[in-house]
């Protein structure tokens, strides 16, 4: 092997730093966390102890966090299934000009630069001149596909950009008709790509703060609730509390990784072609 | 994919009538969820947020109105120029740092990784944290900058300085510092893709042509990797500027920017002057997104 240049040690310590950077301050409150029950938001640790955890699991202590993060939950996999169905839809139809699809395509990027509080704003005001109560499974569910569309939609637009339309022909050429087409070639080839429309579905949900602000109604989401605890509660449990939510987030993205890890390992073991058909 | 400019979406099918359905149709059909969705709430709120801008408040209500006031009100302030300056100097200081920080490594990982699976392993470390909270890893910063935080504690333990810094914490440096920890990787994920279409062969026609490291830098790699500098500065800049949860968060109240302005507007259920702001706001956004748009055709880079 080719010696490394001397930019490739200063690149990679800069890169070092940089995941530092990132990862740090995550893994510092994971330690502080651990504070005992004497210890406070900042090092140095005063023992060792699961006594914030423990807080965590009673109810009144920090308000309603189990019912926020069912919520939350829910709300992922509903947002997850319908950025999914959606985009793939959409997807599909970007695949030929048609009338008003420039239109469309601004709006989409209009959706992702668009400040949210103006989604939070505007969804808020519509509900409550109409007269509707704001919920989170309705105004709060819609201003969230306004943040993850536009990245299912994306990605979903490079996929077909890169999707070799010789499987389709030969698919059509053997009698399959359009529906045919897609549910037993078209999807499969792009399967993989969905599980990583999914994941941006489901943890962007899962994790939007400024859309649901206002939309959420009465009953709170996780990250809301969380906010709400920064501005009263001054002990290691929000740091308990903020370990726990980024766990679960990384068991759900290791989830997904492992899924396509997996699917891929199985497909290259049976020889198939699924999922090659992008050029 | 770059060399390829006639593969764009809707290019595609050209010129080949779908057997059926017109293409007209089939297209509508499938857009129809997407199209529901952005009208309901995307355009509907915009709709309203621009009505609104021009109703009355009360100290308890909104009412129907035509009037100008809140436009009045807010362009005759000296707060709101003071706050829309404040919000474009976050916006090009993060625009900045996040550029150096988000291409350095993008170039590292492009350029200097020789495995695909390192590549991938490297590049998906740098991707996580997107998938996880913005308000944990907000609040994950208080024990680093604190009065008796870590970075304090090492100041005052290898004599840099007497007693604690006071401007670490509820600053405009931790603002910043919280905007690039946030969104770096906005402008690492799409360098990073333009960098790997990039022919290698251009690079190796440079150093054989006997441009030195820097040459290459600038006259070769640079000028081919702009569409994602340019994706990678929309998402950027907008984002901060549409922000008012992270400079509320990192300055402890004490700084402001613009949305900032129409969250305390809410909060005092001031809604007409708030959406006045709102309406500001985006016209500001947008015209910043022509602006850049006129350097990258997003389409062709998908």
């Amino acid at each position: 092997m080719e010696k490394r240049p001397r930019s490739f040690y200063l690149l990679a310590a800069f890169f070092a730093l940089f995941l530092v950077f990132l990862y740090g301050p995550t893994f510092t409150i994971a330690i502080l966390s651990f504070q005992g029950p004497q210890g406070g938001l900042t090092f140095p640790m005063r023992g060792v102890s699961l006594h914030w955890f423990r807080e965590l699991f009673q109810q009144q202590a920090v308000g309603d966090i189990w019912g926020s993060f069912g919520r939350s939950f829910v709300l992922g996999v509903m947002v997850m299934v319908a950025t999914v169905v959606i985009s793939v839809m959409g997807g599909l139809a970007f695949r030929k000009r048609f009338p008003g699809s420039g239109v469309v395509f601004y709006l989409i990027v209009t959706s992702l630069v668009i400040p949210s509080i103006l989604i939070s704003l505007g969804v808020g005001l519509i509900f409550s001149q109409a007269g509707l109560k704001v919920h989170w499974s309705t105004s709060g569910f819609g201003s969230q596909l306004t943040w993850t569309l536009p990245f299912g939609l994306l990605i979903m637009f490079a996929v077909f950009n890169r999707f070799d339309k010789s499987f389709e022909e030969a698919a059509r050429d053997q009698g399959a008709n359009a529906w045919q087409t897609i549910w037993s070639v078209v999807l499969p080839i792009i399967a993989p790509m969905l599980i990583g429309v999914a994941l941006f579905g489901f943890t962007l949900s899962y994790d939007e703060f400024a859309r649901t602000l206002l939309t959420a109604g009465s009953y709170n989401t996780l990250p809301l609730e969380i906010y709400g605890m920064t501005t009263n509660v001054t002990t290691p449990v929000i740091f308990a509390l903020g370990t726990l939510t980024t766990v679960f987030s990384f068991l759900i993205i290791g989830v997904f990784l492992l899924t396509v890890i997996v699917a891929n390992k199985r497909r290259a073991r049976r020889g198939s072609d699924a999922g090659k058909g992008l050029v | 994919m770059a060399n390829q400019p006639n593969v764009t979406f809707g290019a595609l099918g050209a010129g080949r009538a779908g057997p059926g359905m017109s293409d007209a149709m089939s297209g509508w059909l499938l857009s129809a969820p997407l199209m529901l969705v952005l009208a309901f709430f995307l355009i509907l709120p915009i709709i309203m947020i621009v009505i609104v801008s021009f109703w009355g408040a009360t100290e308890f209500s909104i009412y129907p109105a035509f009037q100008f006031d809140n436009y009045e009100f807010l362009l005759s302030s000296p707060v709101t120029y003071q706050v829309f300056l404040a919000t474009i100097k976050y916006a090009i200081i993060t625009w900045v740092c996040t550029l150096l920080i988000g291409f350095t490594i993008a170039y590292f990982l492009a350029f200097h990784i020789r495995t695909q699976t390192w590549q991938i392993i490297l590049f998906l470390l740098c991707t996580i944290p997107f998938w996880t909270s913005n308000i944990i890893r907000m609040i994950s910063w208080i024990p680093f900058l604190g009065r008796n935080g870590l970075a304090n504690s090492a100041l005052v333990g290898m004599g840099i300085v007497d007693q604690p810094v006071e401007w670490l914490l509820y600053s405009d440096f931790s603002v910043i510092l919280a905007f690039v920890h946030l969104y770096t990787l906005f402008m690492v994920v799409p360098i990073f893709n333009t960098m790997m279409r990039i022919d290698r062969s251009l690079i190796e026609a440079a150093y054989d042509n006997g441009a030195t490291g820097l040459q290459t830098l600038t006259n070769v790699i640079i000028p081919l990797t702009k569409p994602g500098i340019m994706i990678g500065s929309i998402f950027v800049v907008t984002l901060v500027m549409g922000d008012f949860i992270t400079v509320r968060f990192m300055s402890g109240s004490q700084k402001a920017n613009v949305g900032r302005l129409i969250s305390n507007d809410i909060a005092l259920l001031q809604y007409p002057s708030a959406c006045a702001t709102a309406v500001v706001l985006l016209v500001t956004v947008l015209l910043v997104i022509a602006v850049l748009l006129r350097f990258v055709d997003i389409r062709k880079e998908l």
